[in-house]
């Protein structure tokens, strides 16, 4: 059975100064083009954004697997379709962190807002807060653990991959999902169309265990878990389930 | 001869027609709704209602043979680090991998290349094969994501964020398990033969303002260089330009009721939407409007057939068409050679349009390894390259006969409809009349 994807293990920094990037006194575009300019074999793997203050599609489309602190909040789309790279954002999320991320980790030390994680296909993303809604929607393999809660919606469409959450979902959790794996230690207010709860055997908690540690969390066991995923009733169209639709 | 109680002659319903009555015996039976592939087949007005007008003693043509009409386009000039450069003002539209074999998207891609013009992904990522075989590679960008990925945003040459398909505007997609191939599976990142539905909005943004931001996400990522299209189906053209311009994009593509696609609901494609020829002149209004007219650059597609059409959307303010079910017919689609096998499917060449269901006799609609054989594409790429060729020369000669020496310069002035309908929708006088019919706001 496919545990979970490759490539999430965070970049383990060196301990020297980081390249400071300060986005009062640096454009977001030359922050960017720095991140994209980076070759193979670069040695300084540790930078540090400064004073993102909401900045939309911070740190998007990087590729090297150098480790980035974000000491702030950010807008939309950070960390955007990110691959090898691990980000660290002392704040919160706006709408899409880590969308279509490839590889890599992001991690949300605040909350998150909508679509946290939206189709990403690898990495993982951790958030210690709470995710809006949405949080996972078609996602294609990427690993999503959420410490709080998650809104309504989430995992809508989900492909693969796994959603972990430590506290309650929204309503329609799971809707319309295909083959991603859901781990909800709280109370889902509803399921979503074609989302049922499953049974956890062994290989489920061995899952859950190793993503927990991977998240750095400890102080949860995967027992205290329920497992959700797909039906699979509607998987083919059936106009006797055009109700569920 | 007895003249008692003589019988009328049976008369049929002009309103429960052939079709309708075969419609409801088959909802019946099935319990189904109707699902195909192609665009809006009922008449609506279009092109052929409009008639160039010529030059004569007011306006001096260009000799055909000696004085150069230009044809070449640049796309994404207001933001873009590398606009893309096309030969002739015709592309080819968006059409996926899954929907479409893959010989019939590398031939798209051939034949693309030869005519200098681009072709354009759809809705199950970027192949090799038609990223080896087009010289000009759009990239679209969908709701469903499939097959989303860095490398291919960056290795394409422009992105098309799709919010719209002008056969299914506010619809999503439906790939129905029998086309779902394991290859196709793998793209898309789903169980082999389950139905995939790709949904009707995108999952990280709703609304221009989002949109605005995602557009800054995308050329954040491939450091500004893409140009990015917009697509929009013919909704709201004025508006949902406008918005598009405020967004930020590069290009606008506007897809009307006649344009295809791969399946969705007869009723959808049939009764949603706006003809073709009636949203060109809201759009370019509304980039009139913003003074982006030229700047933002305006691709129309739906319905184009020859280069009578890909004139008249250019002298209606169009900068580009774009053609899908066209340039399937000139691969081989609905092809008499294939007559007998239409037939077995209980159809005609010409009327088939269950492209859903992956039996294709042409090869084009397919994942059947066999099927998919019957496309050479090389030579379907040639025949696409031809018929691209023969467009852009058609519409050469009607520019110069109205005396313009590039395709840009044609205008609402070289135009007459001949019916009311066509006039106001296009904005230009009724045949022998100064009338225009429908002024006013949008």
């Amino acid at each position: 059975m496919h545990a979970s994807n490759l490539a999430t293990a965070p970049v383990t920094k060196v301990n020297y100064a980081p390249k400071v990037f300060d986005l009062s006194k640096i454009t977001l575009r030359e922050f960017n083009q720095a991140l994209h300019d980076i070759t193979d074999g670069a040695t300084e793997t540790n930078w540090e954004v400064l004073n993102p203050k909401g900045s939309h599609a911070v740190a998007v489309g990087a590729e090297h697997a150098i480790s980035i602190d974000v000491q702030g909040s950010v807008g939309y789309y950070c960390g955007g379709m990110n691959q090898n790279s691990t980000i660290t954002i002392h704040g919160s999320a706006g709408p899409g962190v880590g969308e279509n991320m490839m590889s890599g980790a992001i991690f949300v030390k605040g909350d998150a807002s909508q679509y946290a994680g939206a189709t990403g296909r690898g990495g993982m993303l951790v958030i210690d807060g709470n995710a809006s809604s949405r949080c996972g929607i078609s996602m294609k393999g990427i690993d999503i653990v959420v410490g709080g809660n998650v809104g309504h919606m989430s995992a809508f469409m989900a492909q693969s991959g796994n959603l972990v959450v430590l506290g309650d979902a929204g309503d329609a959790f799971g809707d319309s999902i295909y083959e991603a794996r859901l781990f909800l230690r709280g109370e889902a207010k509803s399921l979503g169309a074609d989302c049922i709860e499953k049974e956890m055997r062994p290989e489920h908690i061995e899952i859950l265990k190793d993503l927990l540690a991977r998240a750095g969390i400890t102080d949860v066991k995967p027992e205290e878990f329920k497992r959700y995923g797909s039906a699979r009733t509607l998987y083919n169209f059936n106009i006797d389930n055009a109700d569920a639709y | 001869m007895s003249y008692h109680n003589p019988p009328t002659t049976p008369r049929r319903s002009a309103t429960f027609d052939e079709y309708h009555m075969s419609e409801i015996r088959r909802a019946a039976a099935t319990g189904i709704y109707d699902i195909r592939g192609a665009g809006a087949k009922r008449k609506v007005p279009n092109f052929d209602d409009l008639l160039f007008l010529g030059a004569s003693i007011s306006r001096y043509p260009l000799e055909g043979y000696r004085e150069k009409c230009e044809t070449k386009v640049t796309l994404g000039t207001r933001f873009a680090k590398k606009p893309i450069e096309l030969k002739i003002p015709i592309t080819v539209a968006g059409m996926s991998f899954g929907s479409l074999s893959g010989p019939a998207k590398e031939a798209l891609g051939r034949g693309a290349t030869i005519a200098g013009t681009s072709t354009t992904t759809g809705d199950g990522g970027m192949t090799e094969e038609e990223r080896g075989h087009s010289q000009t590679l759009v990239y679209q960008y969908l709701p469903s994501r499939y097959g989303m990925n860095p490398r291919d945003l960056r290795r394409a040459d422009a992105i098309e964020v799709v919010v719209g398909q002008g056969a299914k505007p506010g619809g999503g997609g439906m790939l129905l398990g029998q086309k779902i191939s394991d290859r196709v599976a793998e793209m898309r990142t789903l169980p082999k033969g389950i139905d995939q539905r790709s949904a009707c909005r995108h999952p990280d943004w709703t609304g221009p303002d989002d949109l605005e931001i995602k557009i800054l996400e995308l050329r954040e990522i491939t450091n500004w260089e893409k140009p990015i299209y917009v697509k929009v189906a013919g909704a709201r053209p004025y508006y949902d330009t406008a918005l598009a311009v405020k967004a930020g994009a590069d290009v606008v593509v506007l897809d009307g009721m006649q344009g295809g696609t791969a399946a969705t609901q007869e009723v959808f494609i049939e009764h949603v939407g706006q003809p073709t020829l009636a949203c060109i002149r809201p759009a370019v209004k509304a980039l009139q409007d913003l003074g982006m007219h030229r700047k933002v650059q305006l691709i129309v597609s739906g319905g184009i057939r020859t280069g009578a059409d890909v004139a008249k959307a250019m002298a209606l303010g169009a900068d580009v068409v774009s053609v899908g079910t066209a340039a399937l017919i000139a691969l081989g689609d609905n092809d008499p050679h294939w007559e007998s096998e239409y037939q077995k499917l209980g159809t005609h060449a010409g009327a088939y349009d269950d492209w859903h269901e992956g039996k294709d006799p042409a090869g084009i609609t397919t994942q059947d390894a066999e099927l998919m054989k019957r496309v050479d594409p090389v030579a379907a790429g040639r025949r696409l390259a031809n018929y691209l060729k023969v467009m852009t020369l058609e519409a050469q000669t009607i520019a110069r006969a109205c005396g313009h020496n590039h395709m840009h310069n044609l205008e609402p002035e070289d135009l007459c409809a001949l019916t009311i309908e066509a006039a106001a929708m296009a904005g230009v006088p009724l045949a022998g009349t100064s009338w225009v019919p429908g002024q006013g706001t949008f």
